[in-house]
Order: structure tokens, then C-alpha cells, then sequence
């Protein structure tokens, strides 16, 4: 009965709970990732159905440039993360505003990838099937790598500011999962539109 | 951190001088407390139940008699539009948030939400989505011209809202009203669950934690799945009537069968999203009134993730009649049944919990009684419609309306009801008058059955939901009269209910802090509890705090 009181009372002391921030995140994540699969699911089960052109295989280029920019933001996001970890600010700044930089080319390619499906191929949301449902799932993730990028700009903002230091690695951590979960959407939907989708 | 900070001073140092009630006003804008929020949630629930009421009202006199010209056509259509809307969406989801903020820090010993700001932030969102709602009764334009709200029906189903068959802005108000209450929901829940995992106080372990929480953390996990699909499908439909996509567009290839499928997607889950809280009130109004622990909480925590997990697999049995195929069928038909074992274990649970207790039949416990009863005959409809040659029959008939109101009133309201007795004196540190709960209790549960007892008839008779009148040869009136004049009863109740709201919070006898004498922590501090909730932070050691400090010779905690 001691022993076991011994070990209560010790297992008391060490109370530990899970991270707020990141318990938060993660839950934001699966509720967003709830929203993409509907996107994605629309996305496959229209595609062929379209009535009239262009088709994906008529008109979409694999997007290399981008999608290789985005996927390494991701490393440069966990570089910038460690780095504040251990109190390197400037070189967290750093990393930061290389991630800024990828991601900043990543939505230029797709602005540039849909100039171009605009008035060379004269493809819009209006179009057909696939017009709607391409517009609508890219477009939703662009818009959620602008969101991740006006808050990665702030922490950047915050760095060249001078006002960041280790005690907010934890916050910029909590960033980066956002971060990761849109990189992640983006394997997805590159696979689901680019590669099987033509 | 300063909002935490503020609370703790002004606590304990109340003003000298009364209050303008320009401050008061403010105070309950600007707060970020959880109970406030709560109460917040409760309140505004509260005002959209009597509306949603008034229009179920206007329904049923308009289909008290045959060949009736109440209302119009019109009207009609958008009476059942709003009833439905609003109570999923501005009834049952806020007055569970309501509950759940006010109850969950409490009842795990924590100071406030995980996120408050968000807290206030998701309250004020769905209000606002709820006023955007109904502005839509002067604001937008519908089917048939001016002013007028969504006419569309609550699920809303292709082709009807495309903007060729539903001009003007009535549907826009609609797609905006639920998306932002879908917005609101999300970041409530995932508050809920944050709460949760992070902040359970000292030694309050998972299997220690009381099941109202535990059931709040499967309800909110819901959520995120279920509210992301409709979140989804409001914003295809927005581009389809804003951008001119084709979504649901059947002339371009389109499918309205996929709406369907992604509304829901959403809207089983939303069914269980809105029942497990009340299952969350009756695992703790069951055993206080019954004098003994929970039967079977591991079974009742196993029984209520089971029902998450296979909630989300049975949305197409309200798709039977659009023909699924024979694969698709069995699948759902099965799905649809296994749901009702661990529903089944947890009545049993219930039942053995009330099994040899020293029952106190105060209005909370007669509410939850009912509750056990009515739940039952819910779900044994809920069988019969699961199997789909019965459902080819029924499928949008009266016997559906019957069936998912005998879900929704008499499972989930009751236990509302329920709720509000056994809480409210914590709220306000008021009792609810018990003559007048009586007579509440009497005349709903008598107006309950009336209207929806009889409702299952003319619905097997081939009654269509959504009718807006009837010839007198078919055989439904007089099912129809009863069921208008329960009505008149239930909304009898409803007023008594709210005269002994209003009257008990100002001339209420004291309820102290543990009134029930009840056994988990939101009874060991005052009522209403301070801004700080409690002085020191708990610990705990077993499932029952309270009682273990009630009970220092025979602690629960000696037994786990």
C-alpha cells in the first residue's frame, strides 16, 4: 500500500500534459484535411466528366520548379525552427526568409501556370468540370500557403525586428506544423491533379 | 495571459458602487471567461429555440385541417427551411457548445478554456452567421421574389439551389448563415478537445476523467471530420452561384447526387455530433439521482468511440431512395444497425446504473427517465428505416419526420431540459422552481406525444414530409388535428419554462454550492462559481472527487 502511495504521490509530481499549441494545431490540421479530401474526392470523381475542353492532359504541365521549392520550404522552415531552438536568432531569420522566398516562387509559378491555362488555353472556374474542380482545389490550397506565408512574413518581420529568441521556438514550431500540413496537401493534390489527373 | 490576470483581480475586490449597465453590456461583449461564454451559447441558443418553435408552430396550423390557406405556399416552404436550419444549427450545436464551455474546465478542475480569445472568437462568428440567417427575412430575395428567407429545404439539395432555380440572395444568406455556425463549431471544438488533453488538473487522469468530458472529446472529434465535408460542399456551392462553377451543375456534367452525398457525410455525424452530449448529461444526472457510481464507464467510453468511428460510415441511408445499387445497400443498411449496439450497451448501462439506486424523482432525473423511453422508441424506428425496402416505403414520409424528431425531442431536448435543471443552480446559484419543472415536464412530455406518437400514422399512410396541405379524403386529418394540438401543450410547457428561468433567477431559492449532493468537481465550488473557478487548484484520486471529500472514511480512490 506505501510502495503504491510512494508511486502515485512521485507520478503526481511529474503531472505533464500534453502541449496546448500543439495539441491545438494538430486538431486544426484534421479539420482542415476534412475540408481538402471533400475538394480532393470532387476532383476525382469529375474527372473525364467534363462535357467540353480543354482537357488535363491537353493543357496542365507537371509544375516542377514549384513544387520543388515548396517541399524544400519545408526543410528550411525546420532548419529555421531548430535553429531558434538553440537561441541562433539570426540564422533563424535566415532560414525564415529563405522559406518566405520558396514559398513567395511557388505561388508565382502557380500564378504564372494559371495566366497562361487563362488566356492561352482559355480555361476558367466557367469552363467545365475540370475547370471548376482544378480552380477550386489548387486555389484553395494557394490560398492556404498565403495564409502560411503572411504568418511566416510576420515571424520574419518579428526576426529582422530583432524580437525573436529562443523562448518563441516553441510558437515558431507550432507554425511550422501548419507549414508541413500545407506542403503535405500539395504532395496530394501534385499527385491527384499532375500525375494520375492526366 | 492578461484576460486570466484581470478575472483574479476584479474577483475579489467586487465594485462599491452599482454597475452601469453600459459596463455590464460590455463586460459580456468583451469577456473571454468560459462560463460567461457559456451562458453566452445558452442564451442565444435559448432565443433561436423559441423562433425555430414559432415556426413549427405556424406548420402545424397550417396543417391542423385539409385544404388549410394558414400561410402560403410560400411561407411554408420557408418556415421548414428555417425550423430545420435553425435548430441544427442554431439550437442543438450552440446550447451543447453552451454546456460543454461552461462545464468542461469545471468538471476537470481547470482555470479557463485551453484558447479563450478563440473561445469568444467562435461564439460571436456563429452568432453572426445566425443573424445573417435570418436578415435573410428582409435582406435577401428567394424563389419567388422579395424579401424573403431560404426556401430550400434544410439540406438544401442540387439542382434546386442553383441559382437558375433559386434567384436572388435567399440560398447566399443561407450558404453564409450555416459556413460561418460551421467556422464557430470547429474552433469550439477544437478548443473542447485542447481543454481536454491539455489541462485536466492534478492527478485527474484519462479513465478519472467524469464522462461528460469524455463524450465532449469524441463529439468535438467529430467535428473536425463531419464539419469539414459541409464547410466543403457550402463553399462548391458558393463558387457554383457567385463564380459560375459547375459543381452541382448538371447541364455541364454535374451531379446533384454528390451534393447529397456530401451533405451527408455531414449530417449523420451531426445527428450523433448532437445526441452525445446528451448522453453526456444523462452519465451525470443518472447516477446523482440514483445514488450510485456509473454502470459500466469503460463500457459506456468504448461504447460512445465506437459510435464516432461508425457514425461516419452510415450517411448514405438517407440516400436509399435515389438508388444506391445492392452493394451499396447492405452496406449502409448493415452499418446503420451496428450503430445501435453500442447505443444498445449504453441504455443497458443506464438501466443498471437506475438498477437498485435510491431513485429521487427531482426534475432533472423524470426528464432523464423520459428521456431512456423516448430514446428507445427512436431507435427502434430508426432500425425499421434502416433497412432499405422499408425505407423505398417510407423514405420522406411523416414516419422519417417522426422518427428524427423523436431523436431530437425526445432524446435530445429532454436531456436539455434535463440539463438545465441539474446546472442551472450552479449557473446562478439559483434552484429552478421544482412545482413549475413539474408541470413543465407533464405538459411537454404530454404535447411530446401526442404530436409525435401519432405522426408515425399518416406518415405509414404515405403522408410526404414538406406537404404544404392535403385533401380532406385521405385519411390523415384527424392524425393531423391531434398532432397540431399536442403542439399546444408543448409550447405551453416551453413558456412555463421560461417564466421559471426568469422567475427563479431573481426569487430562485439559494442553491449553495453542491445542491444535488453530487460527486464531481463543479460542485465543490460556489455557484455561480468565481471568475477563477476554483481557489486552488484540485487534485484528485479518484473518478468521484467530491465524494472521496465528502467520504474521507470510504474514499472511491481505495477501490481503483
Amino acid at each position: 500500500m506505501s510502495a503504491h502511495t510512494a508511486v502515485l504521490t512521485q507520478s503526481m509530481d511529474e503531472w505533464q500534459l500534453p502541449d496546448k499549441g500543439k495539441v491545438g494545431m494538430i486538431c486544426l490540421i484534421v479539420a482542415e484535411a476534412a475540408i481538402f479530401i471533400i475538394f480532393v474526392l470532387a476532383y476525382i470523381f469529375y474527372l473525364g466528366k467534363s462535357l467540353s475542353g480543354p482537357t488535363p492532359a491537353e493543357v496542365l504541365k507537371l509544375p516542377v520548379l514549384g513544387t520543388v521549392c515548396l517541399l524544400s520550404s519545408s526543410l528550411t522552415v525546420h532548419f529555421a525552427v531548430t535553429a531558434l531552438e538553440r537561441n541562433a536568432a539570426r540564422l533563424s531569420s535566415l532560414w525564415l526568409a529563405l522559406t518566405v522566398l520558396l514559398g513567395g516562387i511557388f505561388l508565382a509559378d502557380t500564378a504564372v501556370e494559371w495566366h497562361e491555362l487563362i488566356y492561352e488555353h482559355g480555361l476558367t472556374i466557367r469552363t467545365n468540370l475540370f475547370g471548376t474542380t482544378f480552380y477550386s482545389l489548387v486555389g484553395l490550397h494557394a490560398s492556404h500557403v498565403i495564409v502560411g506565408l503572411g504568418m511566416l512574413s510576420l515571424a520574419l518581420l518579428f526576426a529582422v525586428a530583432g524580437k525573436l529568441n529562443s523562448s518563441h521556438a516553441h510558437r515558431l514550431n507550432v507554425l511550422s506544423y501548419y507549414w508541413h500540413f500545407v506542403d503535405a496537401v500539395w504532395v496530394v493534390v501534385f499527385i491527384v491533379v499532375y500525375v494520375l489527373g492526366r | 495571459m492578461p484576460p486570466q490576470t484581470a478575472g483574479a483581480m476584479t474577483s475579489d475586490s467586487p465594485p462599491s458602487h452599482p454597475k452601469l449597465w453600459l459596463d455590464a453590456v460590455n463586460e459580456w461583449f468583451t469577456t473571454v471567461d468560459h462560463k460567461r461564454i457559456g451562458m453566452l451559447y445558452i442564451g442565444y441558443a435559448l432565443v433561436f429555440l423559441l423562433i425555430a418553435g414559432l415556426e413549427a408552430v405556424v406548420m402545424r396550423i397550417q396543417l391542423a385541417v385539409p385544404n388549410n390557406h394558414f400561410v402560403s405556399p410560400q411561407v411554408f416552404n420557408r418556415m421548414f427551411t428555417m425550423h430545420g436550419t435553425t435548430m441544427v444549427f442554431f439550437v442543438g450545436m450552440p446550447i451543447l457548445f453552451g454546456f460543454g464551455n461552461y462545464l468542461i474546465p469545471l468538471m476537470i478542475g481547470a482555470r479557463d478554456m485551453a484558447f479563450p480569445r478563440l473561445n469568444a472568437f467562435s461564439f460571436w462568428i456563429s452568432a453572426f452567421g445566425g443573424l445573417l440567417l435570418y436578415f435573410s427575412f428582409i435582406g435577401g430575395d428567394g424563389l419567388y421574389g422579395a424579401g424573403t428567407a431560404p426556401d430550400v429545404g434544410w439540406f438544401a439539395y442540387a439542382p434546386l439551389t442553383a441559382k437558375l432555380f433559386s434567384p436572388g440572395h435567399s440560398t447566399d444568406y443561407w450558404i453564409l448563415g450555416v459556413f460561418l455556425s460551421g467556422i464557430g463549431s470547429v474552433g469550439t471544438a477544437l478548443n473542447i478537445v485542447t481543454t481536454i488533453v491539455c489541462m485536466r488538473c492534478k492527478g485527474m487522469t484519462m479513465a478519472r476523467m467524469p464522462l461528460l468530458p469524455w463524450l465532449y472529446l469524441v463529439t468535438s472529434a467529430m467535428v473536425f471530420i463531419a464539419i469539414g465535408p459541409l464547410t466543403a460542399a457550402q463553399m462548391m456551392l458558393g463558387f457554383d452561384r457567385f463564380l459560375g462553377a459547375h459543381f452541382f451543375d448538371v447541364q455541364a456534367g454535374g451531379s446533384a447526387v454528390l451534393w447529397m452525398h456530401f451533405f451527408w457525410i455531414f449530417g449523420h455525424p451531426e445527428v450523433y455530433i448532437l445526441v452525445l452530449p446528451a448522453f453526456a448529461f444523462a452519465n451525470e444526472i443518472i447516477p446523482v439521482f440514483s445514488r450510485k457510481p456509473i454502470f459500466g464507464y469503460s463500457a459506456m467510453v468504448g461504447a460512445t468511440v465506437l459510435i464516432g468511428f461508425i457514425s461516419l460510415g452510415v450517411w448514405a441511408h438517407h440516400m436509399f431512395t435515389v438508388g444506391l445499387g445492392p452493394a451499396g445497400n447492405t452496406f449502409f443498411t448493415l452499418a446503420t444497425m451496428i450503430i445501435s449496439v453500442p447505443t444498445g450497451i449504453k441504455i443497458f448501462n443506464w438501466l443498471a446504473t437506475l438498477w437498485g439506486g435510491k431513485i429521487r424523482f427531482a426534475t432533472p432525473m423524470i426528464f432523464s427517465i423520459a428521456f431512456l423511453f423516448q430514446f428507445l422508441i427512436a431507435g427502434l424506428t430508426g432500425i425499421m428505416l434502416s433497412a432499405a425496402p422499408f425505407d423505398w416505403q417510407l423514405g420522406n414520409s411523416y414516419f422519417v419526420v417522426a422518427h428524427f424528431h423523436y431523436v431530437l425531442v425526445g432524446a435530445i431536448l429532454y436531456m436539455i431540459f434535463a440539463a438545465f435543471y441539474y446546472w442551472f443552480p450552479k449557473m446562478s446559484g439559483r434552484m429552478l422552481s421544482e412545482t413549475l419543472g413539474k408541470w413543465h415536464f407533464w405538459l411537454f412530455t404530454i404535447g411530446f406525444h401526442l404530436t409525435f406518437d401519432f405522426m408515425h400514422v399518416p406518415g405509414l399512410m404515405g403522408m410526404p414530409r414538406r406537404i404544404y396541405t392535403y385533401e380532406a379524403d385521405r385519411g390523415w386529418a384527424a392524425w393531423n388535428m391531434i398532432e397540431s394540438i399536442g403542439m399546444i401543450f408543448q409550447a405551453a410547457a416551453i413558456l412555463i419554462f421560461v417564466w421559471n428561468v426568469v422567475r427563479s433567477y431573481r426569487h430562485g431559492e439559494e442553491a449553495g454550492p453542491d445542491p444535488w449532493d453530487a460527486w464531481t468537481l463543479e460542485w465543490s465550488t460556489a455557484s455561480p462559481p468565481p471568475h477563477y473557478n476554483f481557489a486552488e487548484e484540485p487534485v484528485v484520486h479518484s473518478r468521484r472527487p467530491l465524494w472521496d471529500l465528502k467520504h474521507p472514511q470510504a474514499p472511491d480512490s481505495d477501490y481503483e
